[in-house]
């Protein structure tokens, strides 16, 4: 609860055998499951021979359970103390990539050292999560400075630069997501609804922008629509005022049937032109608000709404002009605009057919043909879920999904206890990585989220990412081992 | 730090959105794996190849057992495109002796996705067919050259002797019709089309075997599933013997030669077919390999139609041949007993000498009228039928009763052999008379040509046959049938099943009288082979509107303990004992001798030599 003495760091504590159980349940069910997606049918390697991929993945659980009973045996106070160090030693790793790494499918993140090849970017994820806590445990901290604001952008975004100009866009994905961590230590709730709301835009914006409602694109008319929903939600939510919530929504349903009223006498009326007369109408009203009560909210609200309008207008061209047309063939997929099979939807239908194939048992260890076949890309490594969907079927999935989100939850809960604000920082970054991957992995795999190309921690094939994995989450058991008891 | 905190509430937030994605997408995978089994399908799809696996194709033997029918191998080259690096490609021509601009041809079909759907650069793709053994093995030798290529081998038929081409029929690949009537049959299946290859289908195929095999994304075979364990083996096709002795066939073949018509032998006690010629014929050989197409244009456009079996397809009207039919009805029906006697002066008196007769004694009864084949006799006999009011209540009862006898014959409807396309000959009814005549009040008078063979009425070379040996047989046959065993089945039972003509024995044997009087002191005294053999006949000249009358013959032989009947359509071969009657007497020879006494050997060259052949008009038509 509260501190009880100095610098005490007497250790008492006990790893929490729990999530360390999870951990070692889901590397063994993983190496099963590569074993199984890198089946070979002709000359089918054994679990333990080294030339094939669960072979290999064993040797990477090995050198991870020794990372991690290494990490468990340090002094607690070495990962708040070199947190720093830490990050410029990863900055520096990724600029060196970025500059020597040779292509390999496509991307130029590998870092080649002798036989050993490395991902860097595998290794920034608890590195920018022990400089986060580090920052906030600073003294006097309070994130809504601006100084303090900037610190932390700086810190995550950074490196997502760098891993961007490697072409792993997945990754720097994964380091936005510990806006979360902000979130949780005082980051307003309005900021994450401005990221939810751009999401909405974004999707209305494509999926609809094919058909036309007079001089706006269908995708901008109900978009339209929804910001004036928005606009009036935010003035109930933070105004606490209904009476302002139904007069915006009264204002907007007056100017079209006004303009109904309109067509009827055979003008002809652009439903476009109408929808922007309604957003306006709603932007007057609120400046209206503005000058009779001057309240600040009003003009963030107001800003809000227009901010909201322009990024609309940028949507499109973002997609068009500043996405790359693989990137965009996969959004266009996921939004179900393209069904291409045989092109960037190829991918997901094969691995939809993968774990729909498998039915409500599944057909067995070693029986599915999706993967083994091939059909399925990078079956054993980002879409090794689908041979846990083929061959273990709707209870076997089930239950392994379930199990990562006791996982997750374990972890926010362990995040939650801790009595220093690093570990808590640290420990909401660690929530903050593995809800990412589960969310976006599992997404992809089962067709609902876009084609991002990040592992499924402990269960894809791969050294960087399973160790990486293994040290984000051991440090972080150990800085539980630590924390003060009651 | 203090969960009095109310940030620390966002952890429930950061938890429930959690929660809510990992619902959605259980719900997700509920709707995948629960909802959608087409997803299994697609997945099988994706990855099982089902090999087929041909069996081999039943043999066919003669009566004697010789092999008559068998399989061949031939060799079709596979190639897979993704493979060929480093081809020789002039070495390669070399071998299979093709010239480069062949090569560049068969290629471009081969990937040509319009003529060859399936086209994949990673799996064999047919590019040549049908090597035979020689440059199979030029090709094997060198092999391992030539990267990228394989041989898969498949059967052809293969004919030891160059007749009967009809009967034995031919196999090509299976067309869209049948694959859509039977799911059995797959693209590129090879299925009987015509002749016994099609009406015993399903003995010579076998049973195909299935291979399942594991298909990757590139459509490479990656290894047999679960071990083969599902796999099933080919049964081999049923082997066939044929009541066809294939000397007799090949005699008759040779006797028809340049002639137009049939031959047909049947053993009476069996019902087996012991030769079935229909002239002209083909070699069966010409309808296998690289040349079938043109070969089968060539026959299809030959004027005289080799590929129709006249034997069963050809209906003629039968003549004289008939009117032991007519005898052994009207003296069933009591019209007539064996001593009723009619005058017959060079025709029919009742309606002014038509038909005509020939010169006989007069009046006379049913054995001498066989003999001498009166006209007059059987118009009597059909008149006093039609006309008998206190048997019959209308000439369409007594009409209808005349026809049924008919049909118990084995006339008017085929037969049931085991051949396709029988056609039924024709035997008309009283609703077809009173329909032409466009009156029910019709009589004897104005159909009285049917009771001599004329008129409406037809029949096939086979049902004549059969009528051969349901007199021989004295009132019995069997259904008339090529195949004599199937190798590890009975015989179906409409084959082995008695048909009962429903006329006494003793009208049988004056009817046997008869002919065998025709044969000794009658009509067709050309076949008199006494004392070796007794034989009866009756001979027919059946008037063609088209041109010469046709010459027919109907026999058997023993007189008593008969082994073969026989029927020989001859067309616009003119009287029944100019050309009919020599052809029955030499296959007569040939089946109770096994070769033609040197006394006859005058006549088999001058049978051979004779060209019969009716004019057709052939403007644009090539003549062979």
């Amino acid at each position: 609860m509260v501190y009880q003495g100095s610098n005490e760091i007497e250790e008492k504590g006990m790893v929490d055998w729990i999530t360390v159980l999870f951990y070692l349940g889901f590397v063994l069910l993983g190496w099963l499951n590569i074993y199984a997606a890198s089946y070979d049918l002709e000359n089918a390697a054994g679990l333990f021979d080294l030339s094939g991929r669960a072979g290999m993945q064993l040797v990477w659980m090995g050198t991870s359970l020794l990372l991690a009973f290494a990490l468990i045996k340090i002094d607690v106070r070495f990962y708040e103390t070199y947190a720093f160090l830490f990050y410029l030693v990863g900055i520096g790793l990724l600029l060196v990539t970025l500059l020597v790494a040779k292509e390999i499918n496509g991307s130029r993140s590998w870092l080649i050292i002798g036989p050993v090849r490395l991902q860097p970017a595998e290794f920034m994820k608890f590195i920018i999560a022990l400089a986060l806590g580090k920052v906030f445990n600073s003294y006097g901290f309070r994130l809504m400075d601006r100084r303090n604001l900037l610190i932390v952008s700086a810190i995550i975004l950074l490196p997502v630069f760098l891993v961007i100009a490697q072409s792993e866009t997945g990754t720097a994905l994964v380091y936005l997501s510990f806006i979360l961590v902000l979130y949780r230590e005082g980051l307003p709730g309005g900021f994450l609804f401005i990221g939810v709301a751009a999401i909405i835009y974004f999707i209305l914006g494509i999926k609809f922008s094919d058909g036309q409602i007079g001089i706006i694109s269908e995708g901008e008319f109900f978009t339209i629509l929804v910001i004036i929903i928005f606009t009036a939600s935010l003035v109930w939510s933070y105004m606490k005022r209904s009476d302002v919530f139904f007069m915006i929504l009264l204002l907007a349903a007056t100017t079209f049937l006004i303009a109904y009223i309109v067509s009827l006498s055979s003008v002809m009326i652009d439903w476009g032109v109408i929808a922007i007369i309604a957003l306006s109408v709603t932007a007057l009203y609120l400046l209206y608000l503005f000058f009779r009560y001057r309240r600040k909210s009003y003009i963030y609200i107001f800003l809000f709404l227009v901010s909201s309008f322009a990024f609309l207008e940028s949507v499109e061209y973002v997609f068009n002009d500043v996405l790359q047309p693989h990137q965009q063939m996969r959004i266009k997929v996921t939004l179900g605009m393209e069904q291409d099979l045989s092109g960037a939807g190829y991918h997901v239908g094969q691995s939809k057919i993968a774990i729909g194939s498998g039915g409500f048992t599944g057909k067995g260890f070693l029986n599915g043909t999706q993967t083994k076949l091939k059909y399925v890309p990078e079956q054993d490594t980002d879409f090794i879920f689908c041979t846990i969907g083929e061959e273990h079927g709707f209870i076997g999935s089930t239950i392994i999904l379930l199990l990562l989100l006791i996982f997750v939850l374990r972890l926010l809960h362990l995040a939650e206890r801790q009595t220093t604000l690093f570990g808590r920082v640290y420990g909401y970054a660690v929530v903050s990585v593995f809800l990412f991957h589960l969310i976006i992995n599992v997404g992809m795999v089962i067709g609902i989220m876009p084609v991002i190309g990040i592992p499924l921690p402990f269960f894809s094939y791969g050294g960087s990412s399973l160790w990486g994995f293994t040290i984000l989450l051991f440090i972080f058991l150990r800085i539980d081992k630590s924390r003060k008891r009651t | 730090m203090s969960i009095h905190n109310p940030l620390a509430k966002r952890r429930y937030i950061i938890a429930g959105v959690a929660l809510l994605f990992v619902l959605v997408y259980v719900m997700q995978l509920f709707n995948l794996q629960m909802l959608n089994p087409q997803y299994r399908e697609y997945a099988d799809s994706n990855a099982f190849l089902r090999r087929q696996l041909y069996p081999a194709r039943g043999a066919i033997y003669d009566r004697k057992g010789n092999l008559l029918v068998y399989n061949r191998p031939t060799y079709d080259v596979m190639m897979v495109v993704r493979e060929m690096d480093q081809f020789d490609t002039l070495d390669f021509c070399r071998t299979l002796n093709l010239d480069m601009e062949r090569f560049h041809l068969l290629n471009a079909g081969m990937r040509d996705r319009r003529k060859n759907p399936g086209y994949s650069s990673y799996t064999p793709q047919l590019f040549l067919s049908q090597l035979d053994v020689e440059e199979y093995g030029l090709l094997q030798e060198k092999l391992y050259k030539f990267p990228g290529i394989y041989i898969q081998s498949r059967t052809e038929r293969q004919y030891n002797y160059p007749n009967m081409g009809l009967i034995l029929g031919y196999v090509a690949e299976v067309d869209k019709n049948k694959m859509a009537a039977d799911p059995y049959y797959v693209r590129g299946d090879y299925v009987g089309k015509s002749g016994i290859e099609l009406s015993h289908e399903e003995d010579l195929r076998g049973e195909k075997g299935v291979e399942i095999l594991l298909r990757d994304a590139h459509g490479r075979v990656q290894g047999r599933y679960e071990d083969g364990r599902q796999d099933k083996a080919p049964v081999s096709g049923r082997d066939l013997t044929l009541g066809i002795d294939i000397a007799l066939q090949a005699y008759g073949e040779q006797l028809m030669h340049n002639k137009v018509g049939s031959i047909v032998m049947i053993e009476p006690k069996t019902g087996e077919i012991l030769c079935m010629i229909s002239a002209p014929t083909y070699d069966p050989s010409l309808l296998t390999g690289k040349a079938f197409s043109a070969n089968y244009q060539s026959l299809e456009n030959n004027p005289y139609k080799p590929l129709i079996n006249r034997a069963i397809a050809g209906t003629y009207p039968p003549g004289s041949t008939f009117k032991p039919t007519q005898g052994l009805i009207f003296l069933q029906e009591g019209v007539i007993t064996t001593e009723s006697r009619y005058s017959c002066y060079g025709g029919y008196p009742p309606l002014g000498g038509r038909p005509a007769c020939h010169g006989h004694g007069s009046p006379l009864a049913i054995q001498y009228a066989l003999s001498t084949s009166c006209n007059s006799f059987f118009c009597y006999g059909l008149n006093g039928m039609l006309s008998n009011r206190s048997k019959y209540a209308t000439v369409g009862e007594a009409f209808d009763i005349w026809k049924d006898h008919l049909v118990k014959m084995g006339l008017g409807y085929p037969l049931g052999v085991d051949l396709p396309s029988e056609k039924r000959g024709f035997i008309p009814n009283s609703k077809f008379y009173s329909k032409v005549l466009k009156t029910d009040r019709w009589n004897a008078h104005n159909i009285i040509s049917v009771a001599i063979g004329q008129g409406e009425i037809l029949v096939t070379p086979l049902q004549l046959a059969n009528l051969s040996a349901l007199i021989a047989n004295r009132g019995y046959y069997y259904t008339p049938h090529v195949v004599r065993e199937r190798k590890s089945a009975v015989l179906e039972e409409r084959f082995t099943t008695r048909h009962e003509s429903g006329i006494n024995r003793e009208y049988y044997d004056v009817t046997v009288d008869g002919m065998a009087d025709a044969v000794t002191k009658g009509t067709c005294r050309g076949i008199n082979l006494a004392p070796f053999v007794e034989v009866c006949g009756k001979t027919g000249t059946a008037e063609n509107p088209h041109g010469d009358d046709h010459s027919l013959f109907m026999g058997f032989a023993p007189k008593d303990d008969p082994q073969v009947a026989i029927a020989v359509i001859v067309e616009n071969g003119r009287f029944g004992a100019t050309n009919a009657v020599p052809i029955a007497r030499l296959m007569m020879q040939q089946f109770f001798q096994g070769e033609i006494p040197e006394s006859d050997q005058w006549l088999e060259k001058s049978i051979i030599n004779r060209e019969i052949l009716p004019y057709v008009y052939t403007r644009n038509m090539p003549v062979k």
